[in-house]
């Protein structure tokens, strides 16, 4: 199926991801290529199938809604070592809100 | 003696009977990396001080004739996906360049918590997406039978850093197939286990519902003892399963006799290299001559694997990727005018191609409109191909398959066509949708000697059968003594 610039410049802006003229037509030739490959699928009948999300089939995980201590001073210290730009104990970003 | 390499059973004795000390071990092993990791590109860091300091620390205990953890003086590597506290975690991508480790992960813990010595991280495949460590951002990862070559992927770094003795063994992860190929392509022996076998926490997320961390070894017994070490419940990782873990090596000699070994006609078919089939097939005449049973079965879905990993994988990796936005650590474009531009170009920058085309071709499968046609319809598809396998295990106690249609093949002969490069997975991935235990085993050599891998699938949590499988196997040949030209 073809897929036109403006649908793939659309999925771009969703994955936040800036694409230059040359990566749009690769992008554009592997979607062609992966999307004639993955409508073999479509030949498959799955009239009642039901979807698999998981190879396992687990209940959600829950636990006891507890307070439990915060990590330690130093724990933070190297979560915010790896911070491109911070103030204090937040991370700093171009103003969002106008 | 060399003692790089040694195994992780036959270190574990001589360091127990002391005729080595963890500082020789080490020492061997980093002098050996320091030789070969130049041209190989296997390791991207190494921690080469605490590795010595923590080896001495192991030769103290012995001297004072102290307790041994399991893997006590044992150096291993670890893949650059898996966390360890203190040290760089790339993912082989640049957006985590200088990203350091805040925490271990749950594996590196279990590997502590058994003495094990961690040598270094890894190279792979960026962000683990694909099949012959070309894509990693610090440079192709060569395979050590022949340096022309790859060494397969994703977990490329850490097959070779195996098959080279450049660790006694190390940990990869394995999505649709990064474990058990580059084993194939490298001579070694490489385990994905049973999804939820091992915990995920700590492991950089490529998608969450096919992704195993397992271990490379020189042989299949150390497997067994690694898997051991790593394997069980954690209350950190909301899909590992709280089923007890038993001593993998425990009943790893019983040999084959009476088991039901499955063969899968779907996958001899075209495409398959006569080397590698020849290889498969004498494989399935010894088992035989040692009591196995082989029964034909059939995969009908085979031929849709492949499709159904691609819509699954990538909009599961869509998702996981979307945290990467230059905020709170990694890359982060500078001179952006507002946050909108900061995350298209971080991301722009700091992503390879192809982790943006499958983060595009994720994106896609789950946009308004096509969800339903390609991500839905795909997971029904992976309904069935888990079918597949319910209903052959019904026949069968394991199967045994070929890892990949050929053996390693050149660098950047595939690379401009992603799609034949995915087509290396067609014997893997139906077993990661599946969620199965797969073991890749060595099982010889083609006309250009290069190593050939069999592949063992289990039933779910059945990795002990699998592994008296490849014992078996591993045992009655020679393989395992086999070393590349270095």
């Amino acid at each position: 199926m073809r897929i036109t610039s403006d649908e793939i410049l659309h999925v771009a802006a969703l994955a936040r991801l800036s694409l230059s003229d040359e990566e749009v037509t690769d992008v554009s030739k592997h979607f062609e290529t992966m999307l004639k490959y993955v409508d073999k699928l479509n030949g498959l009948d799955t009239e009642g199938v039901d979807a698999m999300s998981h190879p396992i089939d687990l209940p959600t995980a829950l636990r006891e809604d507890e307070v439990t201590t915060s990590r330690s001073e130093s724990h933070i210290r190297k979560i915010m070592d790896n911070a491109p730009n911070t103030r204090q104990d937040f991370f700093r970003v171009p103003k969002i809100v106008e | 003696m060399s003692l790089h390499t040694l195994t992780i059973n036959e270190a574990q004795t001589k360091l127990r009977l002391g005729e080595i000390s963890a500082v020789e071990l080490v020492n061997a092993v980093l002098t050996r990396i320091d030789a070969t990791n130049p041209y190989l590109g296997s390791y991207l860091s190494t921690n080469h001080d605490q590795a010595l300091d923590q080896a001495m620390e192991v030769d103290k205990v012995i001297r004072e004739g102290g307790d041994l953890e399991a893997l006590s003086g044992i150096p291993v590597a670890l893949k650059d996906v898996i966390l360890v506290e203190g040290m760089q975690a790339t993912a082989g991508s640049k957006i985590l360049q200088e990203f350091i480790a805040p925490y271990d992960a749950t594996v590196t813990e279990r590997l502590k918590r058994s003495g094990a010595i961690i040598i270094g991280k890894l190279n792979c495949d960026e962000f683990a997406m694909g099949s012959s460590n070309e894509n990693s951002a610090y440079g192709v990862c060569r395979n050590p039978w022949d340096t022309e070559r790859v060494a397969g992927g994703s977990s490329g770094g850490s097959a070779v850093s195996v098959a080279a003795d450049q660790a006694c063994a190390s940990l990869g992860t394995d999505t649709g197939g990064s474990i058990r190929l580059p084993a194939a392509f490298c001579g070694i022996v490489g385990l994905k286990p049973t999804y939820g076998r091992v915990s995920r926490f700590g492991v950089i997320a490529y998608a969450s519902s096919l992704d195993q961390v397992g271990p490379c070894t020189k042989t299949v017994r150390d497997s067994a003892i690694l898997l051991t070490a790593i394997a069980g419940h954690d209350t950190r990782d909301s899909t590992s399963v709280n089923r007890p873990s038993p001593d993998y090596t425990q009943f790893i000699d019983r040999g084959v006799d009476g088991l039901r070994v499955g063969v899968p006609r779907e996958y001899f078919v075209d495409g398959l290299q006569e080397d590698v089939k020849r290889a498969i097939n004498r494989a399935i005449l010894q088992l035989k001559g040692f009591g196995a049973e082989i029964v034909d079965i059939s995969m009908p879905h085979t031929e849709y694997a492949i499709a159904t990993y691609y819509v699954i994988a990538t909009a599961e990796a869509s998702s996981n990727l979307a945290r990467y936005d230059g905020v709170r650590y990694g890359y982060r474009a500078k001179d952006v005018k507002d946050i909108a531009t900061m995350y298209l170009e971080t991301r722009a920058n700091g992503f390879g191609d192809e982790v943006k085309r499958r983060i595009m071709l994720g994106t896609f499968v789950l946009s308004a409109g096509y969800y339903d046609a390609y991500y839905l319809k795909a997971q029904k598809v992976r309904a069935l191909v888990r079918g597949d396998f319910e209903e052959a295990f019904k026949t069968c106690d394991f199967m045994l398959a070929p890892v990949s249609p050929t053996t390693a093949f050149r660098i950047g002969e595939r690379i401009d066509d992603p799609l034949t490069m995915y087509l290396s997975d067609v014997y893997t991935t139906a077993v990661n949708l599946a969620g199965l235990p797969a073991l890749s085993v060595p099982c010889g050599f083609d006309q250009q000697n290069l190593p050939i891998g069999l592949q063992l699938i289990g039933q779910p949590f059945q990795e002990e059968t699998i592994f008296r499988a490849g014992y078996t196997f591993e045992r009655n040949n020679d393989y395992y003594e086999s070393r590349p030209p270095l």
